[in-house]
């Protein structure tokens, strides 16, 4: 089922994809400005953007197996764009805690984020992250050449400690994260033999 | 006649949302219908693209809450109080769902009439409260009163109800009753989280809690059918719940149908779910943290949108310390946590 989009129409699909990522963002924020989005504002932005994160890294993840799978290969100009929205909505979801749950007390923030073994996680995958954001410039990626590789692979890594996070930040509704898991792993499944490839790089060294 | 003592840590009237304010707000929803109602509750949900497990719910007719006649309270804590829309919205009761949205929207068809609430175990003179007993057999008062989540999220909510020591005295207990244990009601019929694991969060039902017979004795320890002036709605544990304010909020054990006046200290839902983050005591301590956040300040939830839920040091005991501090004296609040 090879189904073949013209460079021209890339573009447009972009701008879709653009509105589709950034409409939730806009509609959470002004119904967080306004008053309407429950009780607590707060946490609801935080939910809404850390699973917005999640989805997205896991979609960055799919379009690849995808795109090989059915020589979809024009998706394959979306991966960069869905990753760096994956990056925006962690970007969101990290400074909604220190804005509005710790409120700007800096102290707090950093002792959260050393003690809470969850929040530390979730700090080293924003982190990890954001290297990967900064470079998919184009000119940083060519200047990296194999090395850029090898970074990226990370992102691997990056979604297993977001689902961690996850699963350690809820106090008894296991289910949904547990699903994330499954989903995770299935994306692994998919990528066997690349892993497989590197698991005999470590062994034969 | 009601003699009020008043202490440091009371409300202050002038705190309160004013009556006609709030009668309007109601009348706009009502005049506005359900949908009015119900898109309020379901913008987060079609706010929820990427919140791939996001359901859509929808209330078919709100639950009918009913007008109190009670002593209002004279004075206040001189905070702010929480609104009612906010109170009745922002729910941790897992028996209708574990998202804070969900009780209020699955909870709406919810029977409370008839009711029991049956006081048995080691008294001697056990009893069984009806519905229409509830808001008969003891004068209600109304009382304004912090309340700390664990989850460090914080609320001023104007309750109405009764001292449960004014049931225990009824209930006569005997000197084999130590502790008082606590249970929800069971029906999975009407209680969708206790239907579905997911729904329900996982834990195991029916709900349960306990407190010490000199804590449920404590004058702070409230029996409360409503508030806001009417009986509460089922998100808020209609018809009958315990509100222990000096205590986290999971304590306050709501839509209760049995109280056991038992020897032995019972078992307590969280507690059997994860004894290391919550413990039988659970007082509100900001020396004593959660194990995976900090409880030395809270979010109080107010009026506005997200600027306005403003971070606040949490007070030992909440803030009632002055009335029972003296329970705890030769503990170590640390270990029993």
């Amino acid at each position: 089922m090879a189904i073949t989009v013209s460079q021209k129409r890339i573009p447009y699909l972009k701008v879709l994809v653009h509105l589709a990522a950034l409409y939730p963002l806009l509609n959470l924020y002004y119904g967080a400005f306004t008053d309407q989005l429950g009780g607590d504002p707060v946490e609801a932005v935080i939910h809404f953007t850390g699973i917005g994160a999640l989805n997205l890294l896991l979609i960055s993840l799919l379009i690849s197996p995808i795109a090989k799978r059915f020589k979809l290969t024009f998706l394959m100009h979306f991966r960069r764009m869905i990753g760096l929205y994956a990056f925006t909505y962690a970007l969101c979801h990290m400074l909604n805690f220190l804005f509005f749950e710790v409120q700007f007390d800096v102290r707090l923030f950093i002792e959260e984020v050393f003690e809470r073994p969850y929040i530390t996680v979730g700090m080293s995958a924003f982190m990890l992250l954001m290297a990967l954001a900064i470079t998919s410039i184009t000119k940083l990626r060519r200047k990296m050449k194999g090395k850029w590789q090898t970074l990226h692979n990370f992102t691997y890594l990056i979604a297993l400690l977001v689902v961690i996070h996850f699963y350690w930040s809820v106090k008894s509704e296991i289910i949904e994260p547990l699903i994330y898991f499954a989903i995770y792993a299935a994306l692994m499944v998919f990528r066997y033999k690349k892993l497989r490839g590197w698991k005999e790089k470590l062994l034969s060294r | 006649m009601i003699i009020k003592i008043t202490s440091a840590s009371d409300c202050k009237e002038h705190t309160v949302t004013d009556e006609n304010v709030y009668h309007q707000r109601r009348d706009v929803i009502k005049k506005m219908g359900f949908l009015g109602a119900a898109s309020l509750l379901s913008l987060p949900a079609s706010a929820g693209i990427l919140d791939i497990f996001g359901e859509e719910e929808t209330p078919d007719a709100l639950f009918a809450q009913n007008n109190l006649s009670y002593a209002a309270l004279k004075g206040g804590i001189g905070e702010a109080l929480t609104p009612e829309a906010k109170i009745t919205s922002h729910n941790n009761f897992y028996e209708f769902g574990v998202e804070k949205q969900q009780p209020s929207a699955l909870s709406q068809s919810f029977k409370v009439d008839p009711w029991q609430l049956k006081i048995s175990g080691e008294v001697e003179n056990p009893l069984t409260l009806g519905y229409e007993d509830l808001y008969s057999s003891f004068d209600l008062e109304e009382r304004i009163y912090r309340l700390r989540c664990v989850e460090a999220w914080s609320m001023v909510v104007p309750w109405i109800g009764f001292s449960l020591a004014e049931l225990v005295k009824k209930a006569k207990p005997t000197s084999r009753a130590k502790y008082l244990a606590f249970e929800t009601l069971y029906d999975p019929v009407q209680m969708p989280g206790q239907r579905s694991r997911r729904l329900g969060g996982g834990i195991d039902y029916p709900y349960v809690e306990g407190l010490r017979i000199d804590e449920a004795m404590n004058p702070l320890a409230l029996m409360s059918v409503g508030l806001y002036g009417k009986t509460l709605p089922p998100q808020n544990g209609a018809p009958i719940r315990l509100v222990v304010p000096w205590k986290y909020g999971f304590k306050s054990i709501k839509s209760v149908v049995g109280i056991k006046f038992v020897e032995k200290k019972p078992p307590t839902t969280w507690n059997l779910l994860a004894a290391n983050e919550y413990g039988f005591y659970a007082n509100v301590n900001p020396a004593v943290d959660h194990p995976r956040w900090s409880q030395a300040s809270e979010r109080r939830i107010t009026t506005g949108g997200i600027f306005a839920q403003n971070r606040i040091p949490t007070l030992p005991f909440n803030g009632y310390g002055e009335q029972v501090a003296d329970l705890y004296s030769d503990m170590n609040l640390r270990k029993y946590y």
